[in-house]
């Protein structure tokens, strides 16, 4: 219970401010030294899950925001410290929790803090050899339009070989390094036949999409949080609007909160139905590929017949929906929607029983259940390898609760479960899309009123790949003052390394398939 | 094994007839505003900034569209006309003609994101499926420049990939093309040009065709890749005449 917890932190702690915001959720103000002990509290004896890290300057003091949540009555509380913005250096929480290495490291990056305690490596999102260390994008002071002070020339940039053994050395894969792919660099660290780890050197796309988002309309970030990822855009702009909704205390009409539920769903199936094609192209096995190619693009037809776009793109708006949708249409979706499903079962079955395939992903990328844990690991990799959160269930939002469907989890953590994984969750993706056809409340699609008012609010949402939070805060002339996105690729990221462990060389594209992490989301 | 040849051999032929019939199934393309009156309608309801108004008409820059309905969703401007169809790509006026049969008869495409938002990189992606199947018409997506013919940029060009797509470009052969997909791509889209950012591919490498969208559907992709070797006349990427050959919506 969230009461309690924060009784207990006040009798451990005491001195410090402990608010309850509402009946889920909680804030503590404390010093900042006093972050890393409560903090380590919460994650490792009440077993709290790391959310994110959202710097902020505000002058005079900068405020840091650690984030967390539990399941239901557990709520989310956000331990908050402030100092003088002169005062960069605040205490790392590393020592205690794995899981806020990359939120730390980006927040030096981004802003210039410094996290006492972090070992320091540098070249995260900004490239060494592209910029000085002294550039901090997202102080308020750099402006978002002139191009930031280039080195030139380049640096050369070389990898830190990190493996310390005779006959090693790391192999550089990427930028840009086969098919369609996204742009990012793997250093594979080897020693003759087998990768001994693998370093992924990310944020090659990196597009500054927090910093453009301030200064501008609340309604103008939203075209920012929906192009944060193309392929989970529904997802991004839903909890980018829950954030905006809360800051408003906007009504969101249940016939809208249902319709949302649906098109989330929608998402979920096509990102699935591509993820399990992605995996089938990794191993080779051209036929199962391309009968899940079918199904994704017969999919993407279908959200373009639908909604209009293919990629469900300008469908929210702060307040509920762009526009309606008659019950003709989604009954046809809900049928076309299970009769692919139907076929994409068809191929689970063939895929099951073709040793060939299943040879090549069982035992592959292994993430064991406390390293999940210990890692933050969300979504589908997450519930693959034991750890059973979803936000859907944990922290219900746009009336999930109504629902009824289960969370899918497997043991194993390998590549294999991952993609057990996959082919539950679409299955129940398509469960949830009838329930909500069946159960389409009438009335409007959006809030009468959307007045928006200054203030700050998180909205979150579980995403295909995993848990993503947006904090937006908006200023008194209601334009954006700080918009952070923490989104499943970057928190799981920080964890990929746990399944590049020696590994054979041949392995590499089917963890990546299985992990199935995308840079967008990942370096914003 | 039998088991997978009978079910590749069951789901049948659903390739696409494009480019030598139009293909019509609903779904293939989201469509795109077109320029017309300007009565009722606000050019300033477009956030991007895609809309001009000028002589009592509102004219559409598909180079900065990025497909967020409000034109056509809004209640404070009545709604644009929209129009379907994919053959979108335009030669950039200012790029050489090719030579007929530069490129013989199969031509390999190098594929560099240079930041987009995953949307993009997925049409593209979609090209080798069954319903698109490129390779029969000749065209290969290869994983290096050395054999590239043509370079299909998307994204905006952020400074970090700035070198990595200069580089990808010089180690092509002569004669290349470049195609740039997506708005981003062509303009910076809502990402550029900023602080990280270029106004597009052609900051870095010279384009010769653009194909517009958000993202473009894997036919106006195509319909780039055909109109970067001649196969297919260009479109116009800004009013009047935009967008070519515009295909009628299935009922
Ligand atoms: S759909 Fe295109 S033209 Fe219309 S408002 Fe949006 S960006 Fe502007």
């Amino acid at each position: 219970m969230l009461a309690d917890v924060l009784r207990e932190a006040e009798m451990r702690w005491p001195g410090n401010l402990y608010n309850r915001v509402d009946a889920r959720s909680g804030e503590i103000e404390c010093a900042p030294e006093a972050v890393s002990e409560i903090c380590g509290w919460l994650f490792s004896e009440r077993e709290y899950i790391f959310a994110c890290l959202i710097a902020e300057e505000r002058s005079p003091d900068w405020e840091l925001r650690y984030v967390w949540y539990g399941a239901g009555d557990d709520g989310v509380i956000h331990v908050v410290a402030r100092q003088p913005v002169a005062e960069q250096t605040f205490a790392s929480l590393i020592g205690r929790v794995h899981a806020v290495d990359w939120s730390e490291r980006e927040a030096e990056d981004l802003f210039g803090l410094v996290f006492q305690g972090h070992p320091r490596l540098g070249d995260f999102v900004l490239h060494d050899d592209r910029w000085n260390r002294e550039v901090t994008p997202m102080r308020k002071q750099v402006d978002a339009n002139a191009p930031l002070v280039r080195l030139l020339p380049e640096r050369e940039w070389r990898p830190l070989l990190v493996l310390n053994a005779p006959g090693g050395f790391a192999m550089p894969i990427g930028p840009v390094y086969s098919g369609v792919t996204e742009s990012a660099l793997f250093l594979l660290e080897t020693q003759g036949e087998d990768v001994i780890r693998c370093v992924p050197r990310l944020f090659y796309k990196y597009r500054a999409l927090e910093k453009l988002a301030e200064g501008r309309t609340a309604a103008y970030a939203l075209l920012l949080a929906e192009r944060c990822n193309g392929t989970s855009a529904f997802a991004h702009s839903l909890a980018f609007c829950q954030a905006a909704e809360k800051i408003g205390g906007v009504n969101v009409p249940s016939r809208a909160r249902a319709l949302r539920i649906l098109l989330a769903e929608l998402e979920r199936f096509r990102h699935h139905t591509a993820a399990i094609r992605e995996i089938c192209e990794s191993t080779g096995l051209a036929v199962g590929a391309s009968e899940a190619a079918i199904l994704e693009e017969e999919l993407l037809r279908l959200s373009c017949q639908y909604t209009g776009h293919r990629y469900l793109f300008g469908l929210n708006t702060i307040g509920g929906l762009t526009r309606d949708f008659e019950i003709g249409p989604c009954l046809q979706t809900l049928e076309m929607a299970q009769s692919i499903l139907r076929r994409l079962e068809r191929l689970e079955q063939r895929l099951r029983r073709t040793n060939t395939f299943v040879d090549r992903i069982e035992e592959v990328g292994s993430v064991s259940p406390q390293d999940a844990r210990e890692f933050g690991l969300v979504g589908p990799i997450a519930r693959a390898s034991g750890v059973a959160r979803d936000l859907r269930k944990m922290q219900p939002y746009s009336g999930y609760e109504n629902f009824s469907f289960n969370v899918p989890q497997e043991q194993a953590g390998d590549g294999y479960a991952r993609l057990r994984v996959l082919f539950a969750e679409a299955r129940q993706a398509v469960g949830l899309i009838e329930q909500a056809v069946s159960a389409l409340p009438l009335g409007p699609i959006r809030a009468e009123t959307a007045h928006l008012a200054p203030g700050a609010a998180l909205g979150w949402v579980e995403a295909p790949r995993g848990a993503a939070f947006h904090w937006l805060r908006l200023a008194d002339d209601l334009t954006v003052e700080r918009y952070h996105l923490a989104t499943p690729s970057f928190l799981n990221w920080n964890g990929f390394h746990l399944a590049t462990e020696n590994f054979s060389f041949q392995d590499f594209p089917i963890i990546l398939a299985t992990f199935g992490l995308s840079m967008a989301e990942n370096d914003r | 094994m039998s088991r997978w040849v009978l079910s590749g051999l069951k789901t049948g032929i659903k390739t696409t007839h494009y480019p030598a019939q139009q293909e019509i199934h609903a779904g293939v393309s989201p469509g795109l505003p077109v320029t017309g009156s300007a009565e009722g309608r606000t050019a300033e309801i477009c956030p991007t900034a895609a809309l001009t108004s000028s002589e009592g008409r509102i004219e559409v820059n598909y180079r900065r569209c990025i497909h967020c309905f409000r034109c056509v969703r809004s209640a404070e401007s009545a709604p644009l006309d929209w129009q379907q169809g994919y053959e979108w790509a335009a030669r950039a006026a200012d790029r050489p003609a090719l030579e007929t049969g530069a490129f013989g008869r199969s031509l390999n495409v190098l594929v560099v994101d240079a930041g987009d938002c995953g949307a993009c990189l997925s049409e593209i992606a979609q090209l080798t499926n069954p319903y698109y199947n490129i390779h029969r018409l000749g065209f290969f997506i290869t994983p290096t420049p050395r054999n590239a013919d043509v370079l299909l940029v998307v994204g905006p060009a952020t400074d970090q990939m700035r070198a990595a797509l200069k580089k990808a470009y010089d180690a092509m052969p002569e004669p290349r093309r470049v195609v740039a997909a997506g708005v981003c791509a062509l303009s910076g889209g809502i990402f550029g040009p900023s602080l990280v950012s270029g106004a597009g591919a052609a900051d870095v490498v010279p384009v010769d065709v653009e194909v517009p969208g958000c993202p473009p559907p894997p036919l106006a992709i195509l319909h780039g890749l055909l109109v970067a070797v001649e196969r297919k006349p260009s479109a116009f990427l800004s009013s009047p005449s935009a967008p070519a050959n515009p295909v009628e919506a299935a009922p």
